[in-house]
């Protein structure tokens, strides 16, 4: 995690997230998709400006189990998990203003 | 990077990135406001980041993704000084020169500007759809055709990215029914004949959709024969959308002329608007061919008028 950013996989997944004392953003993403692309550079920006959340991403393609278990269908798909619950469900790519506004009660730092 | 410019690009497909690599080329350094990221509507990259295979892009023989063949435009513009702002325009002011264009709070004024605002995909406009979007209905066959492996599935409409997305779709689907408005399709013959063989693809022609049925998740689609007036529901558990796009023209509306359909007026052989110092190309101003690749053309070709119209003004200046 050289950027910040968790790897996320179906053997550390519950690990990682259902473990983790502070919120967890998880990026739903896959190579081939476009939209998913665009918002990589805003959830590395997120990363480095909001310490009191970890961003993870995890691959669909490469781990569809996860993706299934939950009820992804579309990607880009954000789902923040708070003392391993999902809190909240973002489906679809957003601006960083409008992303920042959506996950403003997971964010710490942010007024 | 101050908040004057020679040029700025709005919007990112492939005519303003083209736009884009010929006026950083020609040392003009433009500005392109590239847009927000979305899954619905306008986005960085233009509508082929929303798309599958591209097999029609010229240099390109065993086909190309749109949004790496859009990553590479992206790329090719800043390798020569174009700079890039992800962000959308909220309002304009093209009455006076230099122009001025404000992203929320913050202003940017330019001596030419570049309109490639494109245009978007039309949706059903259905109740459901807001909800169930992300849960079965979808914008994005290559986003999210992954999630409907051995699926039944329906994409709507009869044009080539219609008939595109249904056969992308078919790598997942069990069944793909394309529902089709009329008895024929809109589609190139190539399409068609490539729709007609796939065994995957059922057509149900004369067919619109009424309804989405689904709480949580896309159970099915209600649809009538408007011939027969039969009503049916079709067990799809997703639903793409592709009858067709509408300009991207809000911005402009009452500051730059446009036809009753939306789409920019440029002056024929040239992408000249009726403001003197703003161009206007790719989708946003036809509606007749709409490729990527004339869209790159006519890219080009703003670049180009954009240079030899700051070239006159500035000898006018001068001498």
């Amino acid at each position: 995690m050289a950027d910040g950013i968790v790897t996320l996989t179906t053997s550390n997944f519950d690990e990682q997230v259902t473990g983790s004392e502070k919120p967890v953003i998880v990026d739903f993403w896959a190579e081939w998709c476009g939209p998913c692309k665009m918002i990589a550079p805003i959830l590395a920006e997120i990363a480095v400006e909001q310490p009191g959340v970890t961003i993870a991403k995890l691959n669909v393609d490469e781990n569809p189990d996860i993706a299934m278990r939950f009820n992804v269908m579309s990607i880009p798909t954000l789902l923040v998990f708070d003392k391993g619950e999902v809190r909240k469900r973002v489906v679809g790519a957003k601006g960083k203003g409008q992303l920042l506004e959506e996950l403003n009660e997971f964010l710490p730092t942010s007024r | 990077m101050t908040n004057h410019h020679r040029v700025i690009i709005i919007g990112s497909g492939p005519a303003g990135l083209t736009a884009a690599i010929y006026s950083a080329r020609a040392d003009l350094a433009p500005l392109v406001i590239e847009g927000e990221p979305s899954s619905t509507s306008d986005q960085p990259g233009g509508q082929l980041m929303l798309t599958t295979e591209v097999e029609n892009f010229p240099g390109f023989p065993s086909g190309v993704m749109g949004p790496e063949l859009m990553l590479q435009f992206r790329d090719q513009a800043a390798r020569f000084g174009a700079h890039f702002l992800t962000a959308k325009v909220t309002a304009i002011d093209f009455s006076e020169r230099p122009f001025k264009v404000w992203v929320r709070d913050e202003i940017y004024t330019a001596d030419a500007v570049i309109v490639s605002t494109g245009a978007q995909s039309v949706m059903l406009g259905l109740e459901g759809e807001n909800r169930l979007l992300g849960h079965g209905v979808s914008t994005c066959a290559t986003c999210d055709g992954f999630f409907f492996r051995d699926q039944h599935i329906a994409v709507v409409g009869g044009g080539d990215s219609a008939i595109e997305e249904a056969i992308f779709l078919t790598k997942f689907a069990s069944k793909v029914s394309l529902l089709v408005r009329r008895d024929e399709l809109r589609a190139s013959k190539i399409m068609q004949q490539r729709a007609f063989k796939n065994p995957k693809i059922e057509i149900v022609w004369n067919t619109v959709v009424d309804d989405l049925v689904g709480s949580i998740r896309l159970e099915g689609a209600v649809v009538h024969n408007v011939v027969t007036g039969d009503v049916t529901t079709l067990p799809v558990t997703g639903l793409f959308v592709a009858i067709g796009h509408r300009p991207n023209t809000d911005l402009f509306k009452g500051v730059l002329q446009m036809g009753d359909n939306g789409y920019l007026i440029t002056q024929p052989g040239s992408t000249y608007t009726d403001v003197e110092g703003v161009f206007a190309c790719g989708d946003v101003q036809d509606h007749t061919y709409r490729q990527a690749v004339t869209a790159a053309g006519s890219g080009c070709m703003a670049a180009i008028d954009a240079e030899r119209w700051l070239e006159a003004q500035s000898h006018r200046s001068h001498g």
